[in-house]
């Protein structure tokens, strides 16, 4: 019973692996900006619009992974409620496809996080410089992209 | 993985914007007199509704500073580099009033951690070891020497020799870059300092090697023997150390050189502008102000003496922002 289900498990592995890593990536990075965000209003409550679009950028990664989750959900049929058939390696094809959305997701919300909380340094500084400071942690948001993509494409290009 | 300071440096990051800097320091020293000057620093926000006098803003503006960093949550144990100075003052004061060498003046710091009757009681009881252990045997002989000798210069001598010890020490044992290069820096301006007046006032050997703490980036022996020899073999040696600024200073005039020392300060600090993390900022914010309020002080008592503003210009220090 449990052998015949076992395509079934991975891929809902790879599902929950893809939300799980990307979204604790964004909690830790959204989490390292909002200090930095806080610090800055503590003292300057004008500028809370700006520091919390910073803050916010690291938060992208959990969708994406939310995306791929979905994605490998419906794929898998298990949002309609009438479970796919699959092979063991089907289901390890799947969780392969999540691994990138996963771990670059983790990695990159982090980084991102570290980012931001350094720009939000230079908007406390020179607010009118909020465009400029904004491309430093948004061009971390690029490898985010790619992984994502990947792994969409992977998810879907899998017979099943 | 170090400890992160994120939330107290973005709010040293917004606290920076209030700094003097260069162009503020000068709209103070062309301000028409001293009074103008006072009410320029009150229209920046300095001081509050309950100081109209410059000791009592440049008070107020000091005790801010404490202020923030307590509100920043950091462990103190980070400025205990910072807080060394006044410790040592406090105890070197206490000697003095307990062996009757100076008595009833108000020359202790009340911000340091070491207070005025906690350091006259111990003295009293000869209690040195309940102070901090760096400061019992110096507290001992200074004041074994103030008591037989009655000279007030050696006393100074031993516990400010302590004192740069205790900073050089706390460099060392500390884990922040910054406060490594803080405590360097220190103790090799004041070296310096010692060996310039020294050369100046013809002392010996002893007292050199008595008064100068070990650090890094100089070799105290040589420092000691260039200064013997008189003020050009001691700027020669300055020359080839990293303190060649130093030298050329000293070449200049002697208020150009106390400029240099404290630039020199400011200029360990700077890299600290552009580190988000690390605790080096946060220290850098409370030396930078301090730096700005003595900046101030050396303004509006060149004021209250109708100095120009070319010879206030030459005093002034450079700014961290």
């Amino acid at each position: 019973m449990l052998g015949s289900n076992m395509g079934l498990v991975y891929a809902l592995l790879g599902a929950a692996v893809a939300v799980f890593l990307a979204g604790a990536g964004s909690a830790i990075g959204v989490g390292i900006a909002g200090q930095a965000a806080a610090g800055v209003v503590t003292e300057d409550p004008s500028k809370f619009a700006k520091v919390l679009i910073m803050q916010l950028l690291p938060g992208t990664q959990g969708i994406y992974g939310l995306l791929v989750g979905f994605i490998t959900l419906s794929k898998i049929g298990l949002l309609g409620g009438s479970p796919a058939e699959m092979t063991a390696f089907q289901g390890l094809l799947v969780l392969a496809a999540c691994l990138p959305i996963g771990i670059v997701g983790l990695i990159s919300a982090k980084s991102q996080g570290q980012a931001s909380a350094a720009a939000i340094g230079i908007v406390a500084k020179k607010p009118d410089q909020f465009g400029k400071a904004m491309l430093f942690p948004a061009m971390v948001e690029t490898y985010a992209i790619l992984s994502l993509l990947i792994s969409i494409l992977a998810v879907n290009a899998i017979q099943i | 993985m170090a400890e992160q300071f994120t939330y107290a440096v973005a709010r040293i990051r917004a606290l920076e914007v209030s700094l003097f800097n260069n162009a503020t320091i000068d709209g103070i020293i062309t301000s028409p007199s001293y009074e103008s000057a006072i009410q320029y620093l009150q229209e920046k926000g300095w001081g509050d509704a309950s100081t109209t006098k410059a000791d009592e803003i440049l008070k107020k503006e000091e005790e801010k500073i404490w202020e923030v960093v307590k509100d920043l949550h950091v462990d103190m144990k980070y400025f205990q580099v910072l807080s060394l100075p006044k410790d040592f003052h406090n105890l070197k004061a206490a000697i003095k009033e307990s062996t009757n060498t100076e008595k009833g003046l108000d020359i202790y710091y009340e911000d340091a951690n070491l207070k005025k009757d906690f350091l006259l009681e111990i003295l009293a009881a000869k209690d040195y070891f309940k102070l901090p252990e760096n400061m019992q045997h110096p507290a001992e002989d200074a004041y074994e020497a103030l008591l037989h000798t009655g000279d007030g210069q050696l006393c100074d001598l031993i516990i400010d020799r302590a004192c740069l010890d205790a900073i050089y020490e706390a460099g060392q044992k500390s884990d922040a870059s910054i406060i490594k290069e803080y405590a360097e820096s220190t103790v090799a301006v004041a070296d310096i300092k010692i060996a310039v007046r020294s050369a100046k006032t013809n002392k010996t050997l002893e007292f050199m090697n008595r008064a100068m703490a070990k650090c890094d980036s100089l070799n105290v022996d040589q420092l000691a023997k260039a200064a013997l020899q008189g003020s050009d073999s001691l700027k020669d040696y300055l020359m080839g150390t990293a303190y060649k600024e130093g030298a050329e200073a000293l070449g200049t005039s002697p208020s150009e050189f106390e400029r240099w020392c404290d630039n020199k300060i400011i200029e360990t600090i700077s890299p600290q502008k552009y580190r988000a993390f690390t605790i080096g900022p946060v220290i850098a914010y409370v030396i930078a102000r301090q730096n700005e309020i003595k900046t101030v002080r050396i303004i509006l008592t060149g004021k209250a003496n109708n100095l120009s503003e070319d010879s206030i210009r030459e005093r002034v220090r450079e700014m961290y922002v």
